[in-house]
């Protein structure tokens, strides 16, 4: 990689034109982002590693004083207080992305829910609890994805790198028991992603999972609450990980054009 | 003819009446549009998604209810939302057909409107009482988040059921500055995409703020549509000169699209269009000669609205009122979620 600086594709674009002022220099400069689960643990940490390496990024939580406290912890940023889980909030969302960054390249789904707290075998799980991870670990990214991929087949044709990212887990290939809400939804998720990837590819929309490894996360002290935090990995080195996939991703298409 | 009265973007059953140039009609199923396409062609659709541009509150000075129908804006820069053209109704809702909706209370420069959590204050009157400039408070993402919220899509009598805005985006709606839908996009879905793909068939978009169409008062129609800002990306502008250098046709989906491409190319050089922004306030009608627009592929439309006005671009009076004719005795439907027309322009 000589050089790993984006530019942006079309100079000519008026949101692009405002990037210019508002963008720090990086190897992600321009790119415009969105990430779910974006104040604590995996999300707050490519919350931080992306606006580091230049990117614009909006970022969605449930709790709007903790999404005004890491908007003001990382300024450029936009944060929208939503949730992902309601059907009645996905558009409402959609728009306040698209309006903040003026498009969308990137949309990274990490927000996570693990389930019934403490874990639990699946045939002590309550149906709520099994339905409340399925509709924020896949049904939400799912309707997500589908509002936003106006945008993201448009950034596509105009040469831009699209991509989204969904967070999945070992978890959702080897069947640890009561991890079973979690579980599921994550395998049901890594299945949407290689199906949406394979119908997506000839629009220009690359569709990836990532496995983020097991990190000393909010999320994981719920479900471990005695692990042993020098045993996991931080989110910020499993940020710097997707960021790095990020980079790599977007200068390989700047060669290929 | 009778409006389509459900809001579904792709009715199984949603026909296309097919002009060609020598006027000769041809009725099918709207979804084997990509029949009458030709690999080598070029289909360019308005990429822009739909705002939720009604906003219901209160006037502050005299208390009374008011809807705020969101009508236009200068500019597509998604950062400065402060300033928007809107029209004002009095009490009532989307039930009342716009004819009979009462007149606003008597507006005012510095009046202030409360709508929902958003605040704005009438900056200037519009010589008409129901049209008029607002400027909102706040940032531009306390005012996006207030219309996220609170606006809801604008809409007519004739659909009873409220919209939510899945019902107004089409699948390919990104940047959301149209203040009602570029509703002749709703026939594309993914695996028409596809198939066009597969047959050779170019696809490529702009972002157009498609405006207000109808306020129910004669005299603010006869100034519609307003002047929409558009956007037109450089690899759009490549694909038309491709496609144009191959013989292939420019078919343009609907007429923001057509006014769209049409402004630019009376800015650029020699007829070409130009890629950038601008604004498109120039009107199309019987007298236009139109420069990059083949094929235009748009709703079924009523003679007398502007719609229908730019329709006489592209044919002669006598196709338009044969294919009128034919759309009125084999009861297309009409409006944003009704048939749809393909008109080949003649010569």
């Amino acid at each position: 990689m000589k050089s790993t600086t984006r530019k942006p594709s079309n100079p000519t674009r008026p949101d692009e034109s405002r990037a210019i002022h508002t963008r720090e220099s990086g190897p992600l400069a321009g790119l415009r982002v969105a990430v779910t689960g974006g104040t604590s643990g995996l999300g707050l940490a490519l919350v931080e590693a992306l606006g580091n390496h230049g990117a614009r990024v909006a970022f969605v939580a449930r709790d709007a004083e903790r999404v005004a406290a890491v908007e003001r912890r990382f300024p450029g940023t936009h944060g929208l207080a939503g949730d992902v889980s309601r059907k009645d909030q996905t558009y409402p969302l959609a728009l306040q992305i698209t309006s903040a960054l003026g498009g969308l390249d990137v949309l990274i789904h990490n927000a996570s829910s693990l389930g019934p707290v403490p874990l639990a075998r699946l045939a002590d799980t309550e149906c709520e609890d099994f339905e409340a991870a399925l509709a924020t670990n896949l049904v939400g990214p799912f309707r997500l994805t589908r509002a936003l991929l106006g945008a993201l087949s448009a950034a596509a044709r105009q040469g831009r790198p699209a991509r989204v990212v969904h967070i999945t887990s070992d978890a959702a290939v080897t069947p640890y028991p009561e991890w079973g809400a979690y579980g599921v939804s994550k395998a049901a998720l890594l299945h949407l992603s290689r199906i949406w990837h394979e119908e997506l590819k000839a629009f220009g929309v690359a569709v990836e999972a990532i496995d983020p490894g097991d990190m000393d996360t909010p999320l994981h002290a719920l479900a471990v609450p005695g692990a042993d935090p020098s045993e996991l990995k931080r989110p910020a080195e499993s940020a710097a990980e997707i960021v790095a996939r990020l980079v790599a991703a977007s200068a390989l298409e700047e060669v290929a054009r | 003819m009778n409006a389509a009265t459900a809001p579904v973007q792709r009715p199984a059953d949603a026909r296309l009446l097919a002009a060609d140039g020598s006027g000769q009609l041809r009725h099918l199923r709207r979804s084997r549009i990509t029949d009458l396409l030709r690999p080598g062609d070029l289909l360019v659709a308005n990429d822009a998604a739909t705002l939720p541009a009604s906003l219901s509150g209160t006037h502050s000075a005299s208390g009374e209810t008011v809807e705020v129908r969101l009508a236009g804006r200068s500019s597509l820069d998604t950062a400065d939302f402060a300033q928007v053209t809107a029209v004002v109704f009095g009490r009532g809702d989307h039930h009342t057909p716009t004819e009979e909706r009462p007149l606003p209370p008597a507006l005012h420069p510095g009046d202030r409107l409360e709508l929902g959590p958003l605040r704005a204050e009438v900056e200037k009157l519009l010589d008409h009482p129901r049209l008029v400039r607002l400027a909102f408070s706040g940032t531009p993402s306390e005012i996006w988040r207030g219309i996220a919220t609170h606006g809801r899509p604008i809409q007519y009598a004739h659909i009873d059921e409220p919209l939510a805005l899945w019902d107004v985006w089409t699948r390919v709606a990104s940047l959301p500055v149209a203040f009602e839908p570029p509703s002749a996009g709703f026939l594309l879905d993914w695996s028409l995409l596809d198939e066009l793909r597969r047959k050779g068939v170019g696809f490529a978009t702009l972002t157009h703020a498609a405006g207000i169409s109808s306020t129910g008062d004669p005299a603010l129609d006869r100034r519609l549509p307003f002047d929409e800002p558009y956007h037109i990306p450089a690899e759009t502008i490549r694909a038309i000169e491709h496609a144009r250098a191959r013989g292939g046709r420019i078919v343009a989906l609907g007429t923001t699209v057509t006014r769209a491409l049409e402004h630019a190319a009376s800015l650029g050089k020699g007829g070409a269009p130009r890629a950038g922004n601008g604004l498109a306030d120039q009107r199309i009608g019987p007298g236009t000669e139109l420069r990059i627009v083949d094929v235009i592929v748009s709703g079924a439309h009523e003679p007398g609205e502007s719609h229908h006005e730019l329709l006489h671009a592209f044919v002669g009076d006598e196709v338009l009122r044969s294919l009128d004719s034919a759309l009125e005795e084999h009861g297309y439907l009409t409006h944003e979620f009704g048939d749809s027309v393909l008109i080949e322009r003649w010569g």
